[in-house]
């Protein structure tokens, strides 16, 4: 213990900067993710053709392992920081998609003819209506997708990335147990953080009146 | 006010609507009314174009409604469904504000018209106009639904068994509410319900649809007094028929135009009642 916290004093700079790496990793890969997989996942619930096809695709993305597609990465975008948020950013879709996409289309039906008898446009609808509704939902995905990233980015050291996952796998090659403890149990923090905070976004999200109701 | 011609409506191979040709007139109660599948919610919805017909003509004061913009249309036709379907995420004042902002009345001008509206039905605004949905009951929730379509004061509300998601009690105290308002209000009202008893209570006229086509298409008295054949008689059912010639037996006639004529009930509705009748 006592040899551990001193791995943590001696160390401490660099472990605030890969931590503060890692970080950048994750939230540039889940913020790309958000950008693309909501408007995505509501483009999906207007076009009922493509969107078995598209959400079959995004599931046989995430059946790739992880370490695999950072492998593909490398002869595509080279090595370092841009190949790991591309791997990462392509992880973060499949639940930001199928949570937009679900919490969507699971808005009452009734509430969406209601809006369109009384003269909503369909814009009006999605705006007024069903991303109020869904966006809890949506928020779920968010989380979700960012624990993962966080989680997941360890890995981005294996291709130069950076991130906490250096003292990972440098503590398992040198057999170096704190160097490896403090990179994991910095990962779990910074992941339980980030859930955390999350947590009380999705909350804030939820509409007051739907907020007795719903508690997930 | 709203005249169907020769509208048909087919889904897949099965015609709903077989040429329907209808006359509402303004400032009346009309009742559509008929068993299930007999396309009396798709006729409700050709009034505000959430079904197209595939052929024939709708219009409202003379308009062919297929020129008409749907949601500028929809703007100005109030429209109350079963579900009651208020928006959970908006407060009641916001729900019946809806068409008014939406038509871009002002703030103030709408925040009045809550309040009015909020009276009208005897809820108080201070009390429930920022309330949320899910805080009211069902009976609440639905007096919201009617006066959200009263909203920006269009000619024409659509009704589509708005009470009948209601406990007896409620649904009762609610027709009642509506009929003293409509009085007042006087708006052509489309009511579909599959209750012949509040179809009785409330319509000026009422008309019996079976597979698409009218059957009857009369007010409330006639229809009792003489139903035109035995699918109607039944609908009605032997006991409303029989109540119904006990009372003009009795001389406390219906509201003034039954009078004092005799009525004959045709044999084959007495022979219903004796099966047993059956109630729509």
């Amino acid at each position: 213990m006592d040899d551990f916290l001193q791995f943590l004093t001696e160390r401490q700079d660099q472990i605030l900067t890969l931590l503060w790496e890692h970080g950048c990793i994750s939230f540039l890969a889940v913020a790309a993710g958000f950008l693309t997989a909501v408007p995505l996942g509501i483009l999906l619930t207007r076009t009922k053709k493509i969107n078995r096809f598209l959400i079959g695709a995004v599931n046989i993305l995430q059946t790739i392992p992880s370490l695999a597609l950072l492998g593909f990465m490398i002869p595509l975008l080279g090595i370092g920081a841009v190949p790991a948020v591309a791997a990462l950013f392509l992880y973060s879709l499949m639940p930001l998609l199928s949570n937009t996409y679900t919490g969507i289309r699971e808005v009452d039906p009734a509430l969406i003819e209601a809006a369109r008898g009384m003269g909503m446009t369909s814009m009006q609808i999605l705006w007024k209506v069903e991303l109020p509704l869904a966006l809890s939902v949506i928020m779920g995905g968010f989380r979700t997708a960012t624990i993962y990233t966080i989680s997941w980015a360890t890995l981005a050291a294996l291709i130069g990335g950076g991130g906490l996952g250096y003292l990972v796998f440098t503590g398992l090659a040198v057999a170096n147990e704190n160097m490896l403890i403090a990179g994991a149990l910095a990962t779990a923090m910074l992941a339980a953080i980030a859930d955390f905070g999350l947590r009380k976004l999705q909350t804030a999200c939820t509409p007051k009146g739907l907020r007795s109701k719903r508690a997930n | 006010m709203i005249s169907f011609h020769q509208v048909r409506k087919s889904i897949g191979d099965v015609e709903i609507i077989k040429g329907l040709d209808l006359h509402i007139r303004e400032g009346e109660l009309f009742v559509l009314i008929g068993p299930s599948g007999c396309g009396k919610t798709t006729t409700l919805k050709m009034i505000n174009r959430l079904i197209e017909p595939d052929s024939g003509k709708i219009e409202i004061n003379g308009e062919d409604i297929s020129r008409i913009n749907p949601v500028e249309l929809r703007r100005n036709i109030g429209y109350v469904i079963q579900q009651i379907a208020l928006f959970p995420h908006m407060t009641v004042g916001q729900n019946v504000a809806l068409v008014p902002r939406l038509k871009k009345m002002d703030a103030a001008r709408c925040e009045k018209r809550v309040d009015e509206l909020l009276d009208m039905v005897g809820l108080d605004p201070r009390v429930y106009k920022n309330r949320y949905p899910a805080e009211l009951s069902g009976g609440q929730q639905q007096r919201v639904g009617v006066i959200r379509a009263m909203a920006a004061d269009p000619p024409i509300i659509l009704m589509d068994e708005p009470f009948s998601a209601l406990d007896p009690i409620s649904r009762e105290q609610l027709q009642d509410d509506f009929l003293h308002l409509q009085k007042h209000i006087r708006k052509t009202i489309v009511f579909v319900t599959h209750d012949m008893d509040e179809a009785i209570k409330l319509a000026d006229r009422i008309c019996i649809l079976k597979d698409g086509e009218i059957v009857q298409l009369d007010t409330p008295e006639r229809l009792l007094q003489c139903p035109v054949d035995e699918f109607v008689a039944n609908f009605i059912g032997a006991k409303r028929l029989r109540r119904a010639q006990e009372k003009l037996a009795s001389g406390s006639a219906f509201s003034g135009t039954a009078g004092k004529k005799t009525v004959t009930i045709p044999r084959w509705s007495i022979s219903a009642s004796e099966r047993g009748g059956k109630h729509g």
